[in-house]
């Protein structure tokens, strides 16, 4: 068994990147996040595994740090809060581009605009349908447990490598402020040895200088580009789909819900039981790739699904695309840092589907 | 004693005929070609390969750097 | 009269490896430059690849390339290269040398994306004195998108956007960025110069030798700002642009060493 520790889900992250073997962390403070790069300081990074830290003039430049080490094949992690992820949006368009691996940390908060600090779920198709510009994705993981937070930057880079993608963990207020007991894993040295055939850390004679780019002039070549970025997410959608089922086993009625979301919807879940009201939950881990399939398969088996988010309805259009209008899907969420309690969750079941 | 004397070779393909060559040259060697080179710039050549020291003036303020420089000293015994 | 060689000897004599005094290197790559005519890009990236040639420093130097008309400088330069987004080169440079210290890292910057932009990274990668080399190529124009006004572009000079002269009171006034970032302590380096003449290019190679030799030493950021021409946004031929340079950009971005050895000299 790993290191037990009572910690905030911010900790967990920062602590998780130093044990993944991150090689560095550019950021920028940002509430609710900032305990991300404090841990990381009082942790001396540069003393204990020799990761670079660095705090930016700005999420811009940040993630264009990020940008930088990850072009020469270092591990690199930044993360930020919703207002901050709009402006790395850029950096993650040309890194998604130049297929460059890393791991994005968004502690959701409310907007839109500079919104509130309190939590949210409002960037769902921020993460999971591109962002920026372009046609590209994030592959997003999306935490439910300080656990989590800890499992998923060690997780998220070995999807960002696997890939050459860069990966989002789409946490929010809740889930990095809270404090749980997390099972660490154990540490990884940072990597020296790693395949340097496509980074730029200097042409020796022995090969062709080594160019990281997004840019083609050449619309045929560019179209390939982009053929060959989709390709590598239908694979993503092939092999790592990840998703949790809760009391499925005879359900008629269905929750969709990740990060906070979800955890509020396991105690829903258990008070509807108590009135003899069968309803389980698909809980996405990956919200991209989406686990399109496996809720489509269990929209076979039920009368309504109800997608609840800290959002005003952004998952749910995925949620009716797998369904595909086989059966009922609405949407229930409170916004602008207002978290729904599990009385109100059974309550908009009973309404939207029993009651009417 | 010892004179010099040089000479240039111009990429003609590449030269994009900018005539900055020329006005580096101080012995007057080189001229814009009257035909053009595939890409439709007049290209610089050497008019008076006589007066070419391969001073290398020429070659390092082209931008395209389509010159190439050769020099040598000649002993002459009188 | 005695001679191994006659004074009279053809040009094809003199053709040959043994007298061969300049040719360009081999670190800049074969293709073609994507640059108009008697555009200034051309000898500031010769002169640079020079410089990693001359100092054997090919296979630990990292570029940077960044957004307008140098935004295919990896496609010339013979080195590994990354290129950046508009501006955040210093950036880029910032997390590459971060994880590479004992690497030579340089961005390859124009007016637009160094002084406008990019202001915010340049001026905190200088300030927090990276050890990186930027060369900042500043022909007061927008080259690329098509000559409109740059943070850069003179008073009264005409531009696409700038139609009837760049107006003060409407649009601000142009920028020595160069000088600013002088004024930091992070600078090691800062001196602006020139490639329009012999004598300017073999001063301004002096000069990225001066900025990678600091680099080695890990002294802190050199800049190395190079007014530039663009005959094509300045509507005019190479050789008038040159003449127009040297009388109307030079008294208000004068050449010379502005900081050297982390001390300010002017």
């Amino acid at each position: 068994m790993g290191e037990l520790r009572l910690m905030k889900g911010n900790e967990a992250i920062a602590e998780a990147a130093i044990r993944a073997g991150a090689d560095a962390y550019f950021g920028y403070p940002i509430t609710p996040q900032s305990e991300i790069m404090e841990y990381l300081a009082s942790q001396e990074t540069h003393k204990r595994t020799g990761m670079v830290l660095l705090q930016a003039e700005s999420e811009i430049a940040a993630i264009n740090m990020v940008y930088g080490a990850a072009s020469t094949g270092k591990k690199a992690i930044t993360s930020s809060s919703s207002p901050g992820i709009s402006l790395k949006m850029e950096g993650l368009s040309y890194m998604a581009g130049s297929e460059l691996p890393c791991v994005v940390v968004n502690v959701v908060r409310g907007g839109p605009g500079l919104g509130t600090i309190q939590p949210s779920q409002a960037d769902y198709f921020q993460a999971t349908k591109g962002g920026g510009h372009g046609d590209y994705h994030l592959i997003v993981l999306a935490p439910s447990s300080v656990q989590e937070m800890s499992d998923f930057v060690k997780l998220g880079f070995e999807l960002a490598f696997k890939y050459r993608n860069p990966v989002m963990i789409l946490s929010d207020g809740v889930i990095g402020q809270m404090m749980e007991k997390v099972e660490l894993f154990d540490p990884i040295p940072r990597v020296t040895e790693f395949d340097q055939s496509w980074v730029a850390t200097g042409k020796t004679p022995d090969r062709e200088r080594n160019i990281v780019t997004s840019l083609d002039l050449d619309p045929h070549k560019m179209e390939q580009h982009n053929r060959d970025i989709m390709a590598k997410y239908e694979r993503m959608k092939k092999e790592d789909v990840r998703y949790e089922e809760v009391d499925c086993d005879d359900i008629d009625y269905l929750f969709v819900a990740y990060g906070s979301s979800a955890r509020i919807c396991q105690k829903a879940i258990k008070l509807a039981r108590e009135e003899g009201i069968r309803v389980g939950l698909i809980r996405p881990i990956t919200l991209f790739p989406f686990p399109t399939k496996e809720i489509a398969h269990l929209g076979d088996r039920v009368k309504g699904i109800l997608s609840v988010e800290l959002n005003t309805g952004q998952m749910v259009e995925d949620v009716r695309l797998a369904i595909n209008g086989k059966v009922q899907v609405e949407h229930y969420g409170r916004v602008g840092g207002v978290i729904h309690s599990p009385i109100e969750l059974l309550e908009a079941l009973k309404k939207t589907f029993i009651t009417k | 004693m010892a004179k010099v004397r040089g000479a240039i070779v111009v990429d003609v393909e590449r030269c994009k005929g900018c005539e900055i060559c020329i006005d580096s040259c101080p012995t007057s060697v080189i001229r814009m070609s009257p035909t053009v080179n595939n890409k439709g710039y007049r290209y610089a050549y050497m008019e008076n390969p006589e007066n070419c020291t391969g001073c290398s003036n020429c070659a390092i303020v082209c931008p395209d750097g389509v010159i190439t420089v050769y020099r040598k000293k000649i002993e002459v015994e009188i | 009269m005695k001679t191994t060689d006659n004074l009279n000897m053809s040009t094809e004599d003199l053709i040959r490896e043994e007298n061969l005094v300049y040719k360009k290197t081999e670190c800049m790559t074969d293709a073609v430059l994507s640059f108009c005519p008697g555009c200034g890009h051309g000898v500031i990236h010769r002169l640079t690849m020079e410089v990693v040639e001359e100092m054997g420093i090919q296979s630990d130097t990292i570029g940077i390339a960044s957004v307008g008309c140098s935004v295919l400088a990896y496609d010339f330069m013979n080195v590994d290269m990354t290129g950046a987004a508009h501006g955040r080169a210093p950036a880029v440079a910032t997390g590459i040398k971060r994880c590479w210290p004992d690497k030579f890292v340089f961005t390859y910057q124009g007016d637009g994306d160094l002084a406008a932009i990019g202001t915010a990274e340049t001026i905190h990668a200088c300030n927090r004195g990276e050890n990186i080399t930027i060369i900042f190529v500043n022909n007061g124009i927008y080259g690329m998108t098509g000559g409109q006004m740059a943070p850069t572009t003179l008073e009264g000079m005409k531009s696409s956007t700038t139609p009837y002269g760049r107006d003060i009171s409407l649009m601000g006034n142009p920028i020595k960025i160069t000088e600013l970032v002088s004024q930091l302590p992070g600078t090691y380096y800062v001196t602006r110069q020139a490639v329009h003449t012999p004598s300017a290019v073999r001063k301004a190679k002096k000069a990225i030798r001066t900025a990678f030799e600091s680099q080695k030493l890990k002294k802190g950021l050199s800049l190395i700002e190079f007014v530039s021409n663009c005959n094509s946004g300045w509507k005019m031929t190479p050789v008038e642009a040159n003449k127009w340079m040297e009388e109307h950009m030079f008294p208000f971005y004068p050449l010379g060493d502005i900081k050297v050895e982390g001390k300010l000299i002017k």
